[in-house]
């Protein structure tokens, strides 16, 4: 059973997927714990896995017993373990703060909505524990689909357009990976990520290579939003029903950061990418516009969720950054932020998610006097933003501290000056909303007083929704707290062999 | 020049993907219907199966299948020789891209139906009057 551990971690979802569908038509009532139960046996299996990696090191499963370079293999190292951990558990917990809002959202077709779901979050397990890069591609594609659904499922009348737009943009981006690949392929004849590495050497100043490397970096770019090709989320992300954002914005951009670093680092090795490409500087100098590009278009949204969406493209600018630093401590810095803007961007979903539960459209306006309504979730709001912004107890700070010191050494100052000042401007953004949250009445431009009771009595998101928000806010700290350990526990470990 | 038509003559596949593949590219970017732009979208799919497919092409190559490989001693000599046979991998690849093609055709079309029951058009510029309009 425990050899089973990386397969089982994908197949309990997609298996909870397909009960579900069937259980739709027979038995509805058991649709919801046969999901947690999935969700949790993944995440239960990705702990189990973390801690078999601690123990002795990375795990390689061969599915249906073919040895690797024929057959697919599933791979678990200190760096993905981390991630599985984080993708199976924020969709756990948002699946329980969420369910309130599900039903009331799609009534009939909330069993429809699981299934996507619980699809969606195979998609990405699967697509982070693979070391095989067609099989990526597939699960790649399974996750995109899902997510093409759950944004289409959105309540607004814009959201079906919306994903009509993140679907011509998904797929050239799924496609100029495939191409990649298949470059790959001509020059290797294998699509096992630890064979083309250790077939790339002898091939390094081939230029098939090159164009592999390129096109599956801008496919890979495409499907995490990187600043030119960002145009297809902030729409998908605002229209689609909170519930699927709340879970999507945290994990699919993350995700693909994570397959990024994964191709630079395991499949091309450090060594090609920052000694014979020497593509660094350009790419972080795209990094450096995506960051400021990203806080500048926040600065100008009305709508909240539109806001945190164009600061998301902005964090992306972060991770891209510090991972073509060619430094360990930007390397560093932008796995650690991965695992934190995971955290802290699903935090701050889940605070949106609870004020548009009781508020409907969240338009900065209509957040008036929400610190006497809703003081719970305005606090979680406030901290998490502060990890956004950056504030030292929480955990944004520290990865931000690797980023910067990555920037330094490299003498990338622009990428430095360009991230202390998206941070201001993060701090700019949140302030903002807490002017009209906490001192609604300071601000009187518009004349819509009489919507909501004033100094009005507490009207709280229900239970789940906030301790689920809580729960998440107090790991931002504790993360934080234990950010030291987590990196000379396991990033740096996981580096070591890259960096020498 | 000779020399140009000699590269372009001999990696023709290659040639035809990229021209296929741009077709759908900027049918994606230019055209204003929506279903054209998926149109678009399948062709940019379909070019790049086609690269995959032309790759594990080879002159006076076979399939992939043993003759008389099965039964006691029957094993013809050229069964072991790796050039008489096409890889079949990219072919079973492709297997798998297109149905993950399909599957993505049929999705964004589900999703155009429903782009449709709300504007009434498929022409994003009407789609964008009406947008504007409901703001207003």
């Amino acid at each position: 059973m425990l050899e089973h551990i990386p397969v089982l971690l994908i197949l309990a979802p997609l298996l909870a997927a397909f009960l579900v569908t069937g259980l739709a038509w027979i038995q509805s009532a058991y649709c919801l714990p046969l999901a947690l139960a999935g969700l949790l046996g993944s995440l239960l299996a990705s702990i189990a896995a973390l801690h078999q990696v601690m123990a002795q090191g990375a795990l390689s499963y061969e599915m249906a017993s073919w040895p690797p370079p024929v057959g697919i293999e599933l791979r678990i190292d200190l760096f993905n373990s981390l991630v599985l951990v984080v993708v199976s558990a924020v969709s756990l917990i948002n699946l329980v703060a969420s369910w309130e809002f599900i039903k009331r959202e799609f009534e009939d077709r909330k069993e429809t909505f699981l299934a996507l779901y619980l699809l969606f979050v195979t998609g990405l397990l699967g697509v982070t524990a693979t070391a095989d890069l067609f099989n990526l591609y597939v699960l790649l594609e399974i996750t995109s689909l899902s997510a093409y659904a759950l944004i289409a499922m959105g309540p607004s009348s814009r959201a079906p357009l919306a994903s009509l737009h993140y679907v011509y943009l998904g797929v050239i981006g799924a496609s100029f990976y495939l191409l990649g690949v298949g470059y790959l392929y001509i020059m290797t004849g294998s699509l096992n990520m630890g064979d083309i590495a250790s077939l790339l050497p002898a091939i390094w100043s081939s230029q098939t290579v090159l164009v592999g490397f390129v096109f599956c970096l801008v496919g890979v770019w495409i499907k995490m939003a990187f600043f030119p090709m960002h145009i297809w989320l902030p729409n998908a992300y605002t229209y689609a029903s909170m519930t699927a954002s709340r879970v999507l914005a945290p994990l699919m951009t993350k995700v693909m950061v994570y397959v990024m670093i994964r191709l630079m680092l395991t499949v091309f090795g450090a060594q090609y990418i920052f000694r014979v490409l020497d593509l660094g500087p350009v790419i972080v100098w795209l990094a450096v516009l995506a960051i400021v590009a990203g806080a500048v278009m926040a600065l100008v949204q009305r709508n909240l969720v539109k806001m945190l969406c164009y600061i998301i493209v902005s964090e992306i600018g972060y991770m891209v950054g510090g991972a073509w630093m060619g430094n360990q401590a930007g390397m560093t810095g932008s796995i650690l932020h991965l695992i934190n803007d995971a955290l802290m961007t699903f935090a701050v979903f889940l605070a949106a998610g609870n004020f548009a539960f009781k508020l409907g459209e969240l338009r900065l306006e209509n957040l008036r006097d929400l610190f006497a309504r809703m003081p719970l979730s305005s606090a979680g709001f406030v901290l998490a933003g502060m990890s956004i912004v950056g504030i030292p107890p929480t955990c944004g700070f520290f990865s931000k501290w690797y980023l910067i010191s990555g920037g330094l050494q490299a003498g990338q100052h622009a990428y430095v000056a360009a991230l202390l000042l998206s941070s201001l401007i993060n701090a700019i953004l949140f302030m903002r909303v807490v002017e009209y949250a906490y001192f609604g009445e300071v601000r009187t431009g518009h004349g819509h007083h009489g919507g909501h009771a004033h100094g009005g009595e507490m009207d709280e998101a229900p239970v789940a929704m906030v301790a689920c928000l809580l729960l998440v806010v107090a790991s931002l700290v504790l993360v934080g707290l234990y950010s030291e350990s987590i990196v000379s526990g396991m990033i740096q470990p996981f580096l070591v062999r890259s960096f020498v | 020049m000779e020399q140009l038509l000699q590269e372009i003559v001999a990696k023709y596949n290659y040639w035809l993907y990229i021209i296929l593949m741009m077709i759908g590219l900027y049918a994606i970017i230019s055209k204003n219907n929506l279903i054209k732009k998926l149109v678009g979208m399948n062709i940019f799919q379909t070019a790049i199966i086609l690269f995959f497919i032309s790759i594990s092409y080879k002159e006076q190559a076979t399939i992939p299948i043993i003759r008389n490989a099965h039964g006691p001693g029957h094993v013809s000599p050229e069964a072991i020789q790796a050039t008489a046979y096409m890889n079949p991998l990219p072919h079973v690849l492709m297997l798998t891209a297109i149905v993950v093609s399909v599957a993505t055709f049929g999705v964004a079309l589900a999703i155009a139906v429903k782009v449709y029951g709300e504007y009434e058009t498929l022409e994003e510029d009407e789609i964008r009057t009406r947008i504007r309009e409901k703001i207003k």
